[in-house]
């Protein structure tokens, strides 16, 4: 177990390591001299200064760095993604530190409403696709709780609005300060994660019930609804836990267009600023924070899914084990 | 003959999701190739002044929006965008993640361990934010979105091309080809390739939904398609002002986008399950 610890974390780390390059590579794989877009897309937001003069570019250019080598550049920018100093922002005219954090309240508190929202939705959802009387019920339930797969973001934030706000008067449509505010985004990103957690807990509910002890419990006089609540669910909800990194995942990629639609001031609505802004010090900055986010959720996961469940065997030996099998399968 | 038609078409419609799926992909192919057919009206100049925003009607299908255009024929016309930025960000994210991915198998060692890092680390960015950000080198606009959603989408390729690829190695008519003094790149066109495209074509029905999605996505956040141009994602983005007053502007648009998704998705299970 040790041993399995050290190298996920080992995995972890160089994955981090190729987050942080990958955000140095995003300044130096700019097309033409990245000063120069930087102050044009600066000088438009605020002062209207019009181009920027040779002046301000080579002053720009030292500030970065970008006069020096390359290698030089990027030991200086390990350095300071260490010391956690990312620079100004130049859409917001901060440090780039003080900006994410101004966003990072508010996207915890939607990411936190939306998985608690998503798990509830999810269970529902799978067990509606096992327990509901009639194949033909179970099936037309089961496709459209999938069709969060298909539904894009910004229409479904938008119809929500349209339906609760707009037309009910349920929710607020904008801001970020009550908790009712909090509602219709959260709600818009668990529809579209919980369909594919409820798919998976189908199947493994639907596997567990061929199970041995599903019977044993049958013949003991449970009901097939009792079986599953009492049973099975707790067998299969554990593969849920693999799908934490990819929710996470979706739920920062979600939040940039929902965060936007909401008016939530939050990093999910930062990153489009910036984008926006051609930010580049932000933009690095955010990079490394969800890659970061990332790999630490998936770190945690995988070492806790080892120790709840000590069957499971390390992913690279399993998938050289169990592929022959598979196919066999797949061709019977 | 005759049987094997009647057979064929038995078998359709004991699967009417899949039926359904290919009827919708087959009428945004015709919107694509021939929106003029569709659509009479022209999705940028044809202005009914007379009836701006108004609701779906007869002879406004999916209504009209604040310049009194056609939203029916804006969406037809948007098809082609669509559909072709879709085509190729699917196109790169293939080419370059299959060729990485065979060449990760096949060279193994320091290459394998490279590429599968490098991969490690662009999954470990969710892919609309990947996209956006190259999206921030690339630059904005339609093709610019495309080939951004595209790159982001190698990962996918590259992971399931190295795992095939891996698979076959493994079986014995390898072994055999090159015993028998096939050259590799031989035996990567004929041996290969053939037998690894399967899953990855599978693959890239399901990624051309989803790249169809990312471009919407960007263009709805304003980094896509430029306003006159038709374009799904811009046209929902351009209708948010009027999200009180005019649902239609958001929701057909928007509707047609989950539509082609869904239709692609079904599609692409239903191959994989006959592979």
């Amino acid at each position: 177990m040790t041993r399995y610890v050290l190298r996920r974390l080992g995995h972890a780390l160089v994955v981090l390591w190729g987050a942080v390059t990958l955000s140095f590579l995003v300044v130096q794989l700019i097309p033409g001299d990245p000063a120069r877009i930087m102050l044009g897309g600066g000088a438009s937001g605020g002062e209207g200064a019009g181009a920027a003069d040779d002046g301000q570019v080579a002053a720009l250019r030292t500030e970065l760095g970008l006069d020096r080598p390359v290698l030089a550049q990027y030991a200086a920018y390990l350095v300071r993604v260490v010391t956690l100093d990312w620079g100004t922002s130049f859409a917001k005219r901060q440090p780039v530190t003080d900006v994410i954090a101004s966003g990072l309240e508010s996207t915890l508190q939607l990411g936190a409403a939306s998985i608690a929202l998503t798990v509830v939705l999810g269970m529902l959802f799978g067990l509606g696709g096992v327990l509901l009387p009639g194949r033909w019920v179970r099936s037309a339930f089961q496709s459209i709780t999938v069709l969060g797969i298909a539904v894009p973001s910004f229409w479904l934030a938008i119809l929500l609005l349209q339906v609760f706000s707009f037309g009910l008067g349920w929710f607020p449509a904008f801001g970020a300060g009550s908790p009712a505010a909090l509602v219709l985004p959260a709600l818009t990103l668990a529809l579209l994660s919980a369909g594919t957690l409820g798919q998976l807990l189908t199947r493994g509910i639907e596997d567990g019930l061929r199970e041995p002890y599903a019977d044993t419990a049958r013949a003991r006089g449970l009901s097939r609804a009792g079986v599953v609540l009492r049973h099975v669910l707790r067998n299969a909800s554990l593969p849920v836990f693999t799908m934490v990194g990819m929710l996470i995942g979706s739920i920062l990629s979600g939040a940039t267009i929902v965060e936007t639609i909401y008016g939530r001031p939050g990093v999910g609505n930062l990153f489009v600023v910036a984008v926006q802004a051609r930010d580049f010090p932000l933009i690095q900055a955010l990079v490394v924070l969800t890659g970061g986010v990332f790999v630490l959720v998936t770190l945690v996961v995988d070492i806790a899914y080892r120790w709840i469940d000590p069957r499971v065997v390390e992913p690279d030996r399993r998938e050289g084990a169990r592929r022959p099998r598979e196919r066999a399968g797949a061709a019977a | 003959m005759i049987a094997r038609a009647l057979g064929s078409a038995g078998a359709a419609l004991r699967q009417p999701g899949a039926v359904a799926a290919a009827l919708v992909l087959a009428v945004l192919v015709g919107w694509a190739l021939a929106p003029t057919a569709f659509a009479p009206l022209d999705p940028v100049h044809d202005l009914d002044a007379a009836a701006p925003l108004a609701p779906p009607s007869a002879a406004h299908w999916f209504g009209t929006d604040v310049l009194g255009r056609d939203v029916f024929s804006r969406v037809v016309h948007g098809a082609r965008v669509s559909l072709l930025a879709g085509l190729v960000a699917v196109a790169i994210s293939l080419t370059i993640g299959t060729a990485l991915g065979i060449v990760a198998a096949y060279a193994g060692r320091w290459t394998d361990t490279a590429i599968s890092r490098s991969v490690d680390v662009l999954v470990a960015i969710p892919g609309l934010l990947l996209s956006m950000a190259l999206v921030s080198i690339l630059g904005f606009g339609v093709d610019r979105v495309a080939i951004a959603v595209g790159l982001a989408g190698i990962p996918g390729f590259v992971r399931i091309a190295r795992a095939e690829t891996i698979r076959i190695l493994s079986l014995p008519y390898f072994d055999a080809a090159r015993t028998s003094g096939t050259r590799p790149l031989r035996i990567l066109a004929s041996h290969v390739l053939p037998n690894a495209t399967g899953p990855v074509v599978v693959l890239a029905g399901l990624e051309l939904g989803g790249a169809i999605l990312a471009v919407a996505g960007l263009s709805f956040l304003g980094f896509g398609a430029v306003p006159p141009l038709p374009e799904w994602g811009s046209m929902v983005n351009e209708g948010r002002l009027h999200i009180a007053t005019a649902w239609w502007l958001t929701f057909f648009p928007g509707a047609v986008v989950a539509a082609t998704v869904l239709a692609l998705n079904r599609l692409s299970r239903n191959a994989r399950r006959r592979a």
